[in-house]
């Protein structure tokens, strides 16, 4: 999609190529500018407390404020660090994070590539964020940051398994797994969408409506086990181990590592309104259609879609500061006891119902 | 050049240089990471013969599966950071020989294949009839292969309790 308007506007393949990677980069970089700030602002509200207040309106440039820093600081390697993989773990965690972002539809005429295997592509591809974890845990030589990586790698290897049952549930009902089409599907009003028993009519749409709604909370939870962040953030559990697998990591390189870790929020949240907020598609219609401007669709679309994707983050960091942090031991049962198990009954029914 | 090139000869230098650095690299956790690169540039180059089902399969299961191998490989050895792996040079003769014959099976193969030529820059997605060809006619196989992989879990299971 990105691919086609590029080659439309160069003409020549090599040049779009290249800079169809732009957008979603700039997307990243402006959301992690705004996440950042945000997860400031709401920790500090829900402590009663105020948060960064003194540069610009409410502290919005404290971001950018502290970017500067970071270019600016120091990059520190101690001396038994492992070097080559030490200096590319963070780029593979982005890389994996930046990869995942080529597949997300942002609007009917904004997706990276419009691939036939959408969510199966970014679920697979995030495999790549976890071997860079296990890499900065490992070349790091610190034993902090070793248990942070490992605990990091068991739970995100765990937890992609009630990601992937209920991405299955949905796309038994939807027949498809391209992200487009399923948006496409999702199509009118907010009864259309997945949460709400997607395009089927009649009873199965009844039917579905709350195995559906089962199957959003399993895949908020195992994805939100997926970025780390509370109550499943243990491989950075800064009461026990410094600061896991980014310990030893200073200036631009902790700034990597962070970019990732917003950025991959917001692709999950991304990866669950796909699946079941209706993805780019407005919940009340289009003003575009009303006044008849059809350029307006697109970009009417991209701010829901953006809106829906943040709120989710929001959602995050909003459970951050309420619940508390789970054992491990806890973390593994909630995973393979209860979200699996759960899982795996909701997607036989759904395949029943599919079927009658 | 095409673009179509240049991304075949980045993941091509990608498998190759890290599938050399696999059996040449003394540290197990490089040797680990290495593999990891090339199976991923084989997933690449999976993806531009067209066969885009079996690239993201590949890099599920391999990416994840050498993750689960670098965990082992981590913990099972006491001190990380200097375990020394032998990849010294012996069995000259036999191992000339061994790689020579399995090598020109390889090539006869290759030439006398009788290979299907696709477009592959617009190949049709794969996956609709993957899953036709894998629900009907090769149904049996496909649920065989289902019950061994069950079979391998229970027995890890029960491996594992004891």
């Amino acid at each position: 999609m990105m691919y086609d308007f590029f080659v439309d506007l160069f003409g020549n393949e090599i040049i779009a190529a290249i800079l169809s990677g732009v957008p979603p980069l700039l997307f990243i970089l402006v959301f992690v500018l705004f996440a950042v700030w945000l997860e400031r602002k709401v920790s500090a509200h829900m402590q009663d407390r105020l948060g960064p207040m003194r540069t610009g309106w409410h502290g919005y440039l404290q971001t950018i404020a502290d970017l500067i820093k970071l270019i600016q600081k120091e990059d520190i390697l101690a001396a038994a660090n492992d070097k080559p993989l030490f200096n590319l773990a963070p780029v593979l965690v982005f890389a994996g994070t930046y990869a995942a972002f080529a597949a997300i539809p942002f609007s009917s005429y904004y997706i990276g590539s419009n691939i036939d295997l959408g969510i199966f592509f970014i679920i697979g591809i995030s495999g790549l964020v976890v071997a860079g974890i296990l890499m900065a845990g490992w070349s790091s030589n610190n034993k902090y940051s070793m248990l942070g990586a490992m605990r990091a790698a068991a739970q995100i290897i765990s937890y992609e398994i009630p990601t992937i049952l209920v991405v299955l549930t949905v796309v038994m009902i939807t027949r498809t797994l391209n992200l487009h089409t399923l948006s496409e599907m999702q199509t009118g009003y907010i009864w259309n969408w997945m949460i709400f028993g997607g395009p089927t009519v009649g009873w199965q749409k009844f039917s579905l409506i709350p195995l559906m709604f089962i199957g959003f909370l399993v895949i908020y939870m195992s994805t939100l086990a997926e970025v780390n962040r509370t109550p499943f953030d243990i491989p950075e559990a800064e009461s026990e181990l410094v600061s896991g697998y980014h310990t030893e990591y200073s200036g631009m390189k902790f700034a990597m590592f962070f970019l990732a870790e917003y950025a991959n929020m917001y692709a999950v949240s991304a990866i669950v309104t796909a699946l079941f907020l209706g993805g780019y598609q407005s919940p009340i219609g289009y003003f575009g259609n009303l006044v008849d401007v059809p350029w307006l669709i697109p970009i009417e679309q991209f701010l829901w879609f953006t809106i829906k994707g943040t709120f989710f983050v929001f959602v995050q960091m909003w459970l951050r500061w309420t619940l508390p942090r789970l054992r491990v031991d806890q973390l593994m049962a909630l995973c393979w006891k209860y979200l699996i198990p759960i899982a795996f009954v909701n997607l036989i029914i759904v395949g029943l119902i599919t079927v009658l | 050049m095409t673009l179509y090139d240049i991304i075949f000869y980045l993941f091509a230098l990608v498998t190759i240089s890290s599938a050399y650095l696999v059996v040449t690299v003394r540290n197990i956790v490089y040797s680990a990471f290495s593999l990891l690169f090339t199976l991923f540039g084989i997933a690449g180059l999976y993806a531009l013969l067209g066969a885009d089902f079996v690239a993201i399969v590949q890099l599920i299961v391999y990416v994840g599966g050498i993750l689960i191998l670098m965990i082992f490989g981590v913990m099972l050895t006491n001190k990380i950071t200097n375990v020394q792996i032998k990849t010294g040079v012996f069995q000259i003769l036999p191992a000339t020989i061994g790689v020579g014959i399995f090598g020109g099976f390889l090539l006869a193969v290759l030439l006398n294949t009788n290979w299907l030529n696709l477009n592959v820059k617009d190949s049709p997605a794969t996956t609709f009839q993957l899953g036709q060809l894998l629900m009907n006619e090769w149904v049996l196989p496909f649920e065989l292969l289902g019950i061994v992989l069950l079979i391998a879990l229970l027995g890890a299971a029960s491996i594992a309790r004891k």
